[in-house]
């Protein structure tokens, strides 16, 4: 139960090679982390497009979670680092907008991490649950269905 | 008076002792930042009987200040032979010949042609840079007023036409180095009479730059004077080696400014002394100036410190000036 | 190409004050290339503003869309329907297009998220540097390819000034000294006399000191009902 009656809705964004593989294999070792945390699919996180980081908080997101590679082992060698800066980008677009730019984090991981998955999921849980739900939970609107 | 005889081009007494062949001496009178003409009278009276001529800055670094004509006609009025300075900076060509005309008529002979520190320096970095013409093609221009009679469209002077003694600079300190000496040539051609160079420190660098300079005949072509300075305080010093672009401030200058004040625990005469160091390494400059072949005498730029230049130009041996350097 | 970057959110919000209908309205060529009002960076903004707004207690409704050339009029009609449809045009053109967009569609308020910078390239990715000053009479042929009244910051056509230090100009020690490349360039050409010439002052009748210029093609104009 979260802080007056709040359940965060977070959504991490999870690449293919790593950090998916990781979460699954939490999965699979039936390590316990919060439901809070919805995983999304993407190829790399180089993939990345700033605008699905913001149609999540437009339709009601709290927080927001990119996950990828160690540094160094990307596996399409600098999608990791092309993420990173597209993170601190968006990080000043919703610091701008108000909605707080502490909402989005990247985190990287090997797809070997199946324990360090659960404990980074548990800290962003923890981390949005201190932030309080998002400004714009009062006013969502259904996710757009363009991507 | 006559004018453009006895080998001469203008009514300049700055020509008059360089073409003597004596070693000539300007100095430099920085004008205020307020409309005060007892700043100027002031200034001048400091400087009167010390140097040929006295350059008049024009907005210099970029910060407003009062114009280089109007307190060019205050100083002369005290009885010394102003050297205006023009940039290119804050005047169209329009706007320059119009000065140049007013300049004349007002009884000011020299002319030294500038680019102008970039305006972002000043007080005033909103401004529009003009920069309409560069300083090749100022020279070009007043000299074609002088000697073509006509303005820089080409349209012939009826009447008077102003007679100016032409002057440039030059850093010998720049890059490309190589290319300095090359671009000294250049301002000769396009016309200049003098050359005053930016601050010399460094005397084998400057000696370098001297001979590629006489080497290429242009030490024939024009007068150059060499620029020197006192140096106020060791501050002064460091912020000149390290952060004036094209600067070349030898360490060992720096650390005699440094020696000066060593030993003094009260801070005036700290102070004092520093000068007195700042003024010695002047008067060294200056001696060994001298033995340069090629230089035809020195430009004294003691900024905001007046005063020191008659201090200077007697322990330099250089008083008295010729004619006690009144403009009759 | 023309370079050109969004103006700060809060500077846009202020243009877009009390309008209900916003219409964000990105182009596809030049600012797609500088990555400030393309088909993404529109998206962004719109829902950025849509946020924002709605953070502010008072949402408005920002839609978006992106024409091919926002300077051209059969491209930006278009969206003729979507700007009806607009109370207020957030046009992320660069200057022309702004314009552009209000002259075809006068009873609409059209405001600018974009300054337009300057005429330049992408020297590395997310790096643009200002090559053109459009002065209307191109000098590059005597300068080894270096324009000195685009990159040289007192346009100086006989330089360098006495500010020139270490390859950069005395401004920054970002910013390149024009005439240390144009005589690199012309050295390692073995053309350096070219630096020799003194060269005139321009004549400035060609640049926007002349005012505002047009160019007219005739072999290329048709008469309204299309004949030659």
């Amino acid at each position: 139960m979260g802080e007056l009656g709040f359940e965060p809705r977070i959504v991490a964004l999870c690449c293919h090679y790593c950090a998916y593989a990781a979460a699954d294999l939490a999965g699979a070792l039936r390590l316990q982390y919060p439901d809070t945390i919805h995983v999304v699919k993407i190829p790399c996180t180089g993939d990345l497009d700033v605008r699905d980081v913001l149609d999540a908080f437009e339709s009601g997101a709290d927080g927001v979670m990119i996950a990828g590679c160690m540094e160094g082992d990307c596996h399409y060698q600098t999608g990791n680092v092309r993420a990173r800066k597209r993170v601190d980008r968006t990080r000043q677009v919703l610091a701008e907008a108000g909605v707080g730019g502490e909402r989005i984090r990247m985190y990287h991981l090997s797809s070997a991490m199946g324990a360090r998955w659960a404990e980074v999921a548990r800290e962003m849980d923890a981390h949005i649950r201190q932030l309080g739900p998002s400004p714009l939970r009062a006013t969502a609107r259904r996710p757009s269905v363009e991507t | 008076m006559s004018s453009a005889n006895n080998g001469l081009r203008t009514e300049s007494r700055l020509e008059r002792v360089l073409h003597s062949g004596q070693f000539a001496v300007t100095a430099e009178l920085g004008p205020p930042k307020n409309a005060d003409p007892a700043i100027i009278r002031q200034k001048a009276r400091l400087l009167h009987g010390w140097a040929d001529a006295v350059n008049i800055t024009d907005n210099q670094t970029a910060i407003v200040r009062m114009s280089s004509i109007a307190a060019g006609k205050l100083a002369l009025d005290e009885g010394l032979e102003p050297i205006i300075q023009m940039t290119c900076r804050d005047r169209n060509r329009l706007a320059m010949q119009a000065d140049i005309l007013g300049a004349y008529a007002l009884g000011l002979r020299n002319l030294l042609c500038l680019t102008g520190d970039h305006h972002s320096f000043g007080n005033h970095p909103q401004a529009k840079n003009v920069h309409d013409l560069d300083s090749m093609q100022l020279i070009q221009m007043v000299v074609g007023l002088r000697d073509r009679a006509a303005f820089q469209c080409g349209e012939e002077i009826k009447g008077v036409a102003p007679r100016f003694f032409v002057g440039a600079a030059e850093n010998p300190f720049a890059d490309p180095a190589e290319f300095r000496p090359l671009r000294l040539g250049k301002k000769a051609r396009a016309g200049a009479d003098f050359v005053q160079t930016q601050l010399v420190y460094n005397v084998p660098r400057f000696r370098e730059f001297m001979a590629r300079v006489c080497d290429l005949g242009v030490d024939k072509q024009v007068y150059l004077l060499a620029g020197v300075g006192p140096l106020k305080s060791v501050g002064a010093a460091k912020y000149m080696r390290d952060k004036v672009p094209g600067l070349d401030v030898p360490n060992e200058i720096v650390e005699r400014m440094e020696a000066a004040g060593k030993g003094i625990d009260d801070k005036k005469a700290k102070a004092e002394a520093a000068k007195r160091v700042g003024i010695d390494i002047c008067v060294e400059l200056i001696q060994q100036m001298r033995e340069v072949p090629g230089v035809a005498g020195v430009h004294i730029m003691a900024i905001e410190w007046e005063e020191a230049v008659a201090e200077i130009v007697q322990r330099a041996g250089l008083a008295p000036r010729p004619n006690g350097s009144a403009a009759q | 190409m023309i370079v050109a970057e969004q103006k700060p959110l809060e500077e846009i919000r202020s243009l877009i004050q009390g309008a209900e209908k916003v219409l964000v309205v990105g182009c596809g060529t030049c600012v797609t290339v500088c990555f400030s009002g393309g088909e993404k960076e529109a998206g962004i903004l719109a829902s950025a503003l849509r946020m924002a707004s709605r953070v502010d207690g008072r949402p408005q409704q920002v839609t978006h869309a992106v024409v091919q050339r926002q300077c051209e009029w059969e491209y930006i009609d278009a969206v003729r329907d979507e700007v009806r449809e607009a109370d207020l045009v957030l046009s992320l053109g660069c200057g022309v297009g702004v314009q552009a967009m209000a002259e075809r569609f006068p009873e609409k308020i059209v405001v600018p998220g974009l300054n337009t910078a300057f005429m330049g390239m992408p020297v590395e990715q997310g790096v643009w540097s200002e090559r053109c000053q459009a002065c209307g009479n191109c000098l590059l042929g005597l300068t080894g390819g270096v324009c000195p009244i685009a990159r040289c910051s007192k346009q100086l056509l006989n330089g360098p000034c006495g500010g020139s230090v270490d390859g950069h100009c005395e401004i920054s020690v970002d910013t390149d000294c024009a005439w240390q490349l144009i005589y690199d360039r012309l050295k390692a050409q073995g053309r350096l006399e070219l630096l020799l010439e003194i060269q005139p002052p321009k004549d400035w009748r060609t640049s926007r000191d002349g005012g505002p210029r047009k160019i007219v093609r005739e072999d290329l104009r048709l008469n309204p009902t299309g004949s030659i």
